[in-house]
């Protein structure tokens, strides 16, 4: 077993545990804290692959971002001892045999599958590489998503404080 | 680097991941754990894109890039949700999604 | 040809005031009613000239009155031939009826002018009055049977708004349902007349037919069903609607109730103009049963006769003055039928059509007299009791004498209008059907005696104590008496039979003496009954009534008809067939409707849960129905 597979098997296996413990623990913080690993794990398949500025923005965005909004509105809305009610066992069930029945249908799909992996030589991903085609105009430029998404952000921005504020009565 | 682990292993890892969510978002109840079982199911989706990328078209960007803008898009949802949640939080004084349940029948 | 082109006039002004009146009444106020009259005594003088152009000018065409289309347009156009049209007909008895209604219709707007001075929905009663002359024209002018059926429907409402006009009395109001509903029920038989005689005839036009040499008469004659050929049972079924509209026996029982309505409008209504349009309706028609189903012409001239003795026994025992005026009006109708049931087609041997005609047009004049005195009367003791009322001649000197002249007309008194009109139809019933003239000689004696049996009890008798002093109306009322009376006594010099004869064509009708000496007597001989039964106060009617008291107390109560009827809708109609066809209607039909409702209802609450709000559930079917369609689509398609 090579280190690549190692790993490879390590963070799937943090990946698919504490997916789970997210899902199902029932205290929210916790909950929280377990989706940062998985997060952390999955920006660790990034560097594995290669992907290294992917990756740092994954922890820098998720890990330092997203999760510490969440935990910040749940600090907001929750009180951290409280623990949640059990699932009622019915919908537990049928939500699992959903979510289990899906998944053994994709995966024996893609095991029938015959990926044929091509062998170009890999691209330099140096981030000068990266800056340039997100800023470029040309075929492979990528300006026009840039620019919508940084509208989006500015529009997102805008509604999160709209809808947030406190109406004054 | 992607010797011995070949791709179908990165998808099956994916698809685990989106179910887990999927189970997530079917039987939580509260907002928040709900908007994390999102983010789960988007970071399966962020896999798939970056294996299928590195391990089908090497030389092209495609899937690095849509995961850049996947996890962009997902920072702009997370911060309206969590916007909007607050906003329920305030109306209903709670933040169980059984209890905003007035758009009905 | 002239041009008769105003003619549309005297029928489009009484519509414009209607609806001028009837929309913007309240505007006018007092003044609604000069508007009403003014614009009815423009129509009355254009139907004058009419008549004056029609009859003198241009009707007259080598000795034949000639039928006029004045104005005419294709309504509704059903197959090549068969086309109802609006239009207007001038001939003889249309040309007739037009000066008879427009003449009534505006002595009572003048006379109501008076009469409904303080009266609530002034500018109602007369919008209704105007609405009425408008249909009743309609309903005279109409070029095709149609047309007037649809003018006589017209004719119906406006009856029954204006009985109904007191709505808040419930007298008032069951008295207009009930006319409304018998003269319905009739023209049910009416519109069934006109379906069978158009399929039979292939046509509505009057003119053609009730041209006697043209295809219409005899095409309708060859099937037959019981013994009679269709063109009879068609025309049998037009009689039914005319004899519910002229409240013939056995339809008659609204006629005495409707005198709950306002007496200007009995006057119009029921007694001059309405309840005439069921023998105009024969008139019109008249070639039609002359020569195809003289069976229909007897069933005509007997219910006629019955109706007339019927009615004339009964206006005997009554005390309500209108009611007696209504019984009698009846009976005279009664003389019309009778007059058209035993006349022959063409010539001398159409005396009767002749005379029928006749008696209607001084039957309006002295009978609308007669109810606008006794609208005077009422309108100065405040009751229709004539056992309430006594003596009043020094009282109301105008309506005293125009009331006695009106009574002397109606019992045939000579030289009066009525006396020319019955003896002709006497005359022909005598030499056509020895029963009927026999009770019609018998029944004018009885209407001698009726009338002055009023007479006497009203202007005579014994006194009794006034609330206040009765005194005598206005002259907006007086005077259409005055005018009526004139024409009562001189309508009798018009020579009828030189303008409406049943083929058009001018006779000479001459006074058989063996006929007229009798009739004079036998109504001489009844008013001196009344005379010393009424003239003073005595014991003899109450000594009368007791010793025939079986019959006269079946009398009283009009035969018990109503009761009958009562009895028959009520207790047998209503128990054994309205009632079990309601409950089929209430349980089956509705039952079969709310059960399909209430399953609606009950599937729907059990599957609103589909539609729950909560967003894991909608999540839940969403996940599973994809799974679900990947599932098949991935075993049951590929491969």
């Amino acid at each position: 077993m090579s280190g690549n597979q190692f790993m490879f098997y390590l963070f799937g296996a943090v990946i698919v545990i504490f997916s789970i413990l997210a899902v199902t623990s029932r205290k929210i913080l916790r909950a929280a804290v377990f989706l940062l690993f998985v997060l952390i794990a999955t920006s660790g398949l990034y560097f594995m692959l290669n992907y290294q500025f992917l990756a740092a923005v994954q922890l820098t965005l998720y890990a330092g971002g997203i999760v510490v909004l969440i935990i910040f509105s749940i600090l907001l809305t929750s009180h951290i001892s409280e623990k949640f009610e059990p699932i009622k066992p019915q919908k537990s069930i049928f939500s699992a045999l959903a979510a289990i029945i899906g998944a053994v249908l994709c995966i024996i799909t893609l095991l029938d599958y015959n990926f044929k992996a091509g062998n170009a030589i890999a691209a330099d991903l140096d981030m000068t590489v990266i800056g340039k085609a997100l800023l470029s105009y040309k075929y492979d430029g990528y300006i026009l998503p840039f620019e919508v998404i940084s509208i989006l952000l500015l529009a997102a921005m805008i509604a999160s404080i709209v809808i947030a504020k406190k109406i004054k009565k | 680097m992607t010797e011995g682990t070949p791709l179908t292993y990165f998808l099956i890892l994916g698809t685990i991941m989106f179910f887990i969510g999927i189970y997530g978002f079917l039987t939580r109840r509260n907002l928040i754990t709900i908007l994390m079982s999102v983010e789960l199911i988007l970071n399966s989706v962020n896999i798939n894109f970056v294996a299928f990328n590195k391990y089908l078209y090497p030389d092209k960007l495609q899937g690095h890039f849509f995961t850049l803008f996947i996890i962009a898009v997902a920072a702009a949802e997370a911060a309206v949700a969590i916007a909007i949640i607050i906003n329920i939080y305030r109306n209903f004084n709670s933040i169980n999604v059984e209890d905003a349940d007035e758009m009905k029948y | 040809m002239s041009n008769f082109n105003y003619t549309l006039f005297i029928v489009l002004i009484p519509l414009a005031m209607f609806l001028l009146l009837g929309l913007q009444g309240h505007k006018f106020k007092k003044l609604s009613g000069i508007l009403g009259t003014t614009g009815l005594g423009i129509a009355w003088i254009l139907s004058l000239i009419t008549a004056y152009q029609y009859f003198f000018v241009y009707g007259n065409v080598g000795g034949v009155f000639k039928p006029m289309l004045a104005y005419n347009s294709v309504w509704l156009q059903m197959t090549e031939t068969l086309h109802i049209d609006m239009g207007i007909l001038l001939d003889p008895i249309s040309v007739m009826m037009l000066v008879v209604i427009t003449t009534v219709s505006f002595m009572v707007h003048i006379y109501s002018n008076g009469y409904m001075k303080d009266e609530q929905g002034f500018a109602r009663f007369f919008a209704f009055l105007s609405l009425f002359t408008f249909s009743m024209l309609g309903l005279v002018i109409a070029t095709n049977i149609f047309q007037m059926y649809i003018f006589w429907e017209l004719v119906g409402v406006s009856s029954y708004l204006l009985i109904g006009y007191y709505y808040q009395k419930p007298s008032a109001v069951s008295a207009s349902k009930k006319a409304f509903i018998v003269t319905r029920f009739a023209d049910l038989g009416f519109l069934i007349g006109i379906l069978l005689l158009s399929f039979n005839t292939k046509t509505f036009d009057f003119i053609s037919l009730t041209d006697i040499h043209g295809p219409a008469i005899a095409c309708g004659a060859g099937a037959s069903f019981l013994g009679l050929s269709v063109m009879t049972w068609s025309l049998i079924f037009v009689f039914m609607g005319g004899a519910g509209k002229s409240a013939m026996f056995p339809l008659h029982i609204w006629l005495p109730d409707a005198m709950e309505g306002p007496t200007p409008v009995s006057a119009l209504i029921h007694a001059a103009t309405m309840v005439v349009a069921g023998v105009y309706l024969v008139a019109r028609l008249f070639p039609v049963y002359a020569i195809s189903a003289p069976q229909g012409l007897e069933v005509v001239g007997y219910v006629g006769c019955f109706s007339s003795l019927f009615a004339a026994v009964i206006a005997c025992t009554q005390y309500d003055i209108k009611r007696v005026l209504a019984y009698s009006t009846m009976s005279q109708i009664g003389y019309m039928m009778v007059g058209l049931g035993v006349s022959h087609y063409g010539g001398e041997e159409g005396l009767g059509f002749m005379a029928s005609m006749f008696h209607l047009f001084t039957h309006a004049m002295f009978k609308a007299l007669l109810f606008l005195g006794a609208g005077a009367i009422i309108h100065a003791v405040h009751t229709n009791e004539m056992t309430e009322m006594g003596g009043l001649r020094k009282y109301l000197p105008i309506t005293h004498i125009t009331f006695l002249i009106a009574c002397l007309t109606i019992a045939g008194i000579p030289l009066l209008s009525a006396f020319f009109s019955k003896d002709e139809i006497l005359t022909a019933a005598f030499h056509n059907n020895k029963l009927i003239f026999f009770v019609q000689l018998f029944v004018a004696g009885l209407t001698a005696f009726y009338m002055f049996r009023l007479y006497f009890r009203v202007f005579w008798n014994k006194e009794p104590h006034y609330h206040h002093t009765p005194h005598e109306s206005p002259l907006t009322m007086t005077i259409p008496l005055m005018f009526l009376a004139v024409c009562s006594i001189f309508a009798g010099y018009i020579p009828f039979s030189q303008f409406v004869t049943s083929d058009s064509k001018p006779f000479e009708s001459v006074m058989e003496m063996g006929i007229a000496i009798p009739s004079v007597v036998v109504g001489l001989f009844g008013i001196l009954i009344a005379f010393v039964m009424y003239k003073k106060e005595t014991t003899l009617p109450d000594r009368i009534s007791t010793g025939f008291s079986f019959f006269y107390k079946w009398a009283f109560h009009k035969f018990y008809f109503d009761e009958l009827y009562l009895f028959v809708t009520k207790k047998i109609i209503f128990r054994f067939i309205s009632r079990p066809v309601a409950w089929f209607d209430r349980h089956i039909v509705d039952g079969t409707m709310n059960g399909i409702s209430a399953v609606t209802n009950y599937v729907s609450f059990q599957i609103r849960g589909f539609q729950s709000g909560q967003l894991q559930q909608y999540a839940y079917v969403f996940v599973s129905g994809l799974v679900g369609l990947a599932l098949v689509i991935l075993y049951a398609f590929v491969k």
